[in-house]
């Protein structure tokens, strides 16, 4: 079970901008473990937010994004006290999504 | 010769007054400033957090009890006072060894057993996310290790004479690096860790996220690196030397403002 992202969206006239930190291991499946064996690659291979039931942004990550990635992005509108989520899923299959308030 | 030597530094002369040359320190704050909006540190706090509150170990019970030297269960100011000594353990203790103490204590856990394992594996990763949560509590507080125990002021000693204590293939010791103001290894520059702002600086830094590994650093974890560059062996985790370094850094670091858990390169 991963853990939970961190995420603030502020207002600022009609722009929100929403900052998340995701909290993953983003393995390259370059690397190898101590015993020279490689350890298989685990990263997030898209991950998008939602505002208002409409998709406002979307992104394609690979294995060259580091480890507990940081994304922040901006979107016309948003009211405070609105809720914005944020979905991403990995190479595993694994998801999850978080939601926050606007302030 | 003499003339292409003139003819360069006049060439230089011009961009370096134009605009006032920044420095690899200030290359290095700036991006600490950028990242610091994002400080993954968070998410051990969060983490840290809920490992608090959460009963666990083989009595089943939380940590919510546990004594960080501001009485059961209070964790706010406790981190800017560690280590400090404790009646009920008769020791010095900084947080991972006291936190060490709680979780064998109260939930039951083996804390020599903790002790031995490899950082960032096991239970080291719940004491990392624990310390910093209970970092992050006392963040932006200042600096205020106790030395009116007679054994806090013995460990202040100790850790000195460990600061200047000199060996190993290199003939090192902590203070050949941190021991004055200006020095360096490559493009880092060191905090002088015997008087302020260095040692409020250089102490008040740790627990730190570093980059470079993706990991929360606890500070007996940045002593075992310290250690690892004079090739010296780890005196062992929460043992009484590195708490003895804790409380001389600490100490000498009065009046210094916390900033862990930080971030780092």
């Amino acid at each position: 079970m991963s853990d939970p992202m961190r995420i603030r969206a502020q207002v600022q006239g009609d722009k929100t901008t929403v900052r998340v930190l995701v909290s993953h291991e983003m393995e390259s499946g370059q690397r190898r473990d101590g015993a020279g064996k490689i350890i298989p690659a685990w990263f997030i291979q898209s991950i998008s937010a939602v505002y208002d039931g409409k998709t406002v942004m979307s992104a394609q990550w690979g294995p060259a994004v580091a480890k507990n990635p940081f994304v922040q992005f901006s979107f016309k509108g948003g009211k405070a006290g609105d809720k914005v989520s944020v979905s991403w899923v990995d190479n595993r299959g694994d998801k999850r999504t978080d939601e926050a308030v606007i302030s | 010769m003499k003339w292409s030597l003139m003819g360069l530094a006049a060439l230089c002369v011009l961009p370096l007054s134009a605009a006032a040359q920044k420095s690899t320190a200030d290359g290095i704050a700036e991006y600490r400033a950028m990242l610091q909006d994002g400080n993954p540190a968070e998410l051990f706090e969060a983490r840290g957090e809920g490992l608090w509150k959460q009963a666990r170990g083989p009595k089943n019970v939380s940590l919510e009890k546990c004594d960080l030297g501001k009485g059961p269960g209070v964790v706010k100011g406790a981190f800017v006072e560690l280590p400090r000594y404790f009646a009920d353990t008769q020791r010095v203790q900084d947080l991972e060894s006291r936190l060490l103490t709680c979780m064998e204590t109260q939930q039951g856990f083996n804390a020599a057993e903790i002790a031995k394992t490899p950082f960032g594996a096991g239970e080291q990763k719940t004491l990392e996310s624990l310390v910093a949560f209970i970092s992050a509590e006392s963040r932006d507080m200042t600096f205020n290790l106790p030395q009116s125990h007679s054994q806090e002021k013995l460990a202040y000693e100790v850790g000195k004479r460990l600061f200047y204590l000199r060996g190993g293939p290199y003939d090192f010791s902590c203070a050949s690096c941190h021991g004055e103001d200006g020095k360096r290894v490559r493009l880092q520059d060191l905090p002088n860790l015997t008087k302020n702002p260095g040692a409020g600086n250089g102490f008040g830094a740790w627990p730190a996220y570093r980059v470079s590994s993706g990991e929360l650093w606890s500070m007996q974890r940045r002593l075992n690196d310290c250690y690892r560059q004079q090739r010296f062996p780890f005196p062992g985790f929460a043992s009484d030397a590195t708490i003895a370094l804790g409380v001389y850094m600490g100490v000498n670091g009065k009046g210094g403002v916390s900033t862990a858990p930080a971030l780092k390169r």
